[in-house]
């Protein structure tokens, strides 16, 4: 249930934290790799090489401008790959790819239709506002949009948001270093958190944006060996396939839509509807078009073509995850055997955790399990460096973005409003530092209280659906007020909350909210979100209608329609952003058909 | 570390750094492991996954460092 409930939000690698950290709680003290001198080597050299990354960087974060928004000189390359790794921590590979042995083929739905698109519809349609109101963030664009008081519950909510879930993501970090390596989990809270704020409150933005780069070289670097290893040792896709269908017989591993006619046809227990309405639309242009996370990278393009070539380079990245998450996991399913050569049996955390020292081995150790069985000494270290990487450049994205919306949509609207540049700055470095503090408490509070892993989940779901409905009303209808956006926003995210709250303490309940009662929390999860953007929509619209709207010449650079979009030098077509964005639909289309 | 005044360091070098020093790491396990035929208790270890994929990572690597040097206009 609870890996249903992941599986809903695994597009945002900071909810994926819950699951595997939850798990990981139940697994067994038995490392699965043993680390040499020369994987130790590995691991030093990349924290030797952020630090360096950061003391290098800091003269380059001066200004506001700079510290928290890279002094917008990113290119288009660097933005896309910083937009694509913001989303790649180690937790979403993890969970990805045991949730491609649980579940096969369907789960690299998530990195396509519940991505792609939404990625493609921010490159194409949104980023022009975003960049064009020169905008240093979503609850900014609120502000300058519907006014202080939506920007103020974006702000609160995402900074509480944002925090809490690079506590997580730490957290989850120390316990896959225990389960992983047999690691104290105080070492590596502390070294992490060291690291991160560090570098972060040393180079801002930039600093993170260029340990993100990092870590998707990383990513590759220490992943690509699992799959290409595998498929030889599968006898290619082709072998895969047979021996998989061997294998398991009855189970439908291996096609992405053919199963999903009904909720009965296929392992994960959903419906086409459910994959395209509430994944593709909802969940995924609610994350990937207003989670400041990652809209941040993008806004700190150097140009507004290079802010809309980032997220259309990310999605080709995106599009090619599958092959180093989704891929490995499938290969498990013939590859992993046990010691007597009969084939390993993956479980679920509560069968681990309900036999202790029967040896078995959960899902989401998948990855860890490929990687010690391929990676020679130095090899591993590199994956397991990968994993680190990944980790902190998820904390270092959490703590910049805190730090940005603390600063400029917090502090400076609320409590200083007048103050030097220089102020502003060393603001941002102290929120930074505050925020890896707070991260700590966090951590140490879902350690010592585990049932909050389960409401994490639900909590990103609360601001997210109607943070996507205010933006959409505001910047596509120009009659939208201010007061239809605050009160679309704040009702929207209240309804989602009760609703939650409804089934938490009447579970009956589900039959309305999901329209059934047998509804898994995936689904319960999908129609929250549904409900609280609707009523977000029609909230806005409603309350819009019996208000005045602002004069258009207001609206420009904000709304469609009453902006004039600069216009741009003629380029070749292979350096068009249209061009591209038309060779990703076609790979994203054929991509579907291929795996249908 | 380069002070005001000199050209800034790509990304694009730093990653070229990182991978010269991981692939030479690699790639001299790799054929020490070649050499000696102590080969790691790993699957497929006859393929020496160490000596080409160290050989792949080491050749980026100064490809981006040479590229993307500190003072290349």
């Amino acid at each position: 249930m609870l890996q249903l409930a992941t599986l809903l939000f695994n597009s945002a690698s900071m909810t994926q934290a819950a699951s595997f950290a939850k798990s990981s709680v139940a697994l067994a003290v038995t490392s699965l790799a043993h680390l040499s001198p020369l994987d130790i080597a590995v691991i030093a050299i990349y924290f030797a090489m952020v630090m360096w990354i950061g003391f290098y960087l800091k003269k380059r974060a001066n200004t506001s401008e700079e510290f928290f928004m890279a002094g917008r000189e990113m290119t288009a390359w660097i933005a896309g790959l910083s937009f694509v790794s913001a989303n790649l921590g180690s937790l979403e590979l993890m969970g990805w790819a045991g949730s491609a042995y649980q579940y096969g083929i369907l789960a690299a739905h998530w990195y396509w239709i519940g991505a792609i698109p939404a990625m493609l519809f921010l490159g194409m349609v949104m980023m022009p506002f975003y960049y064009v109101s020169k905008t240093h963030s979503v609850p900014g664009y609120l502000k300058m949009r519907f006014g202080q008081g939506s920007s103020t519950v974006a702000a609160f909510s995402f900074a509480f948001m944002t925090i809490l879930m690079s506590g997580v993501n730490m957290f989850s970090m120390a316990l896959v270093m225990k389960v992983v390596l047999g690691w104290d989990i105080t070492f590596s809270i502390v070294i992490s958190s060291l690291a991160v704020a560090a570098y972060v409150a040393l180079g801002g933005l930039r600093s993170a944006i260029f340990n993100e780069v990092l870590q998707f070289v990383l990513i590759w670097g220490g992943a690509l060996l699992v799959p290409i290893l595998g498929l030889i040792e599968a006898h290619g896709w082709t072998g895969l396939k047979a021996q998989i269908i061997h294998n398991f017989p009855t189970q439908d591993y291996l096609h992405m839509w053919k199963g999903i006619g009904h909720f009965s046809d296929n392992p994960m227990g959903v419906h086409w509807t459910g994959i395209v309405f509430g994944l593709g639309f909802v969940i995924s242009f609610g994350y990937w078009t207003t989670d400041f996370l990652v809209v941040q990278r993008v806004l700190a393009a150097n140009s507004l073509r290079s802010a809309r070539m980032a997220p259309i380079i990310g999605s080709f990245f995106k599009m090619a995850v599958p092959f180093i998450v989704i891929l490995p996991g499938l290969l498990a399913l013939v590859v992993l055997h046990n010691p007597d050569g009969s084939l390993m049996h993956l479980v679920g955390e509560d069968v681990v955790s309900a036999n202790p020292g029967a040896g078995l081995h959960s899902y989401n150790e998948v990855l860890p399990l490929m990687l010690v069985r391929y990676c020679s000494p130095g090899l591993l270290g590199l994956g397991i460096t990968a994993l680190i990487a990944g980790f902190m450049s998820g904390m270092a994205g959490n703590v910049s973005a805190f730090a940005a919306v603390w600063t400029y949509d917090i502090y400076q609207p609320l409590i200083n409003k007048k103050a030097s540049d220089q102020h502003y700055v060393a603001i941002g470095r102290w929120a930074t530092i505050l925020g890896v503090v707070v991260s700590i408490g966090a951590a140490y509070m879902v350690m010592n209280a585990k049932g909050i892993m389960d409401y994490v989940q639900a909590l990103f779901s609360f601001f997210i659906a109607p943070l996507l409905g205010a933006i959409l009303m505001g910047m596509f209808w120009k009659r939208a007020t201010k007061a239809g956006g605050f009160w679309g926003l704040l009702i929207g995210t209240v309804t989602s909350i009760s609703l939650f709250l409804w089934v938490h303490f009447d579970p009956s309940a589900l039959r309305y909210v999901a329209f059934s009662p047998d509804a898994k929390a995936m689904a319960e999860n999908m129609y929250r979100a549904l409900w609280c953007f609707s009523i977000t929509v029609a909230v806005t619209f409603v309350v819009s209608l019996g208000g005045k709207a602002r004069p258009v010449g207001e609206l420009s650079g904000l709304v469609y329609g009453a902006t004039k979009l600069p216009k741009e030098e003629p380029v070749p077509f292979y350096k068009n952003e249209w061009y591209w964005a038309a060779i990703a639909v076609v790979a994203f289309v054929g991509l579907n058909i291929i795996f249908w | 570390m380069a002070s005001e005044g000199q050209t800034d360091i790509s990304i694009w070098f730093f990653i070229g750094v990182l991978l010269t020093i991981y692939g030479a790491m690699i790639l001299v396990y790799g054929i020490w492991e070649l050499v000696t035929g102590n080969l790691a208790n790993v699957v497929l270890a006859n393929l020496h996954a160490p000596v080409w994929w160290g050989a792949i990572m080491l050749a980026l690597g100064i490809f981006y460092d040479v590229r993307f040097r500190p003072g290349k206009e």
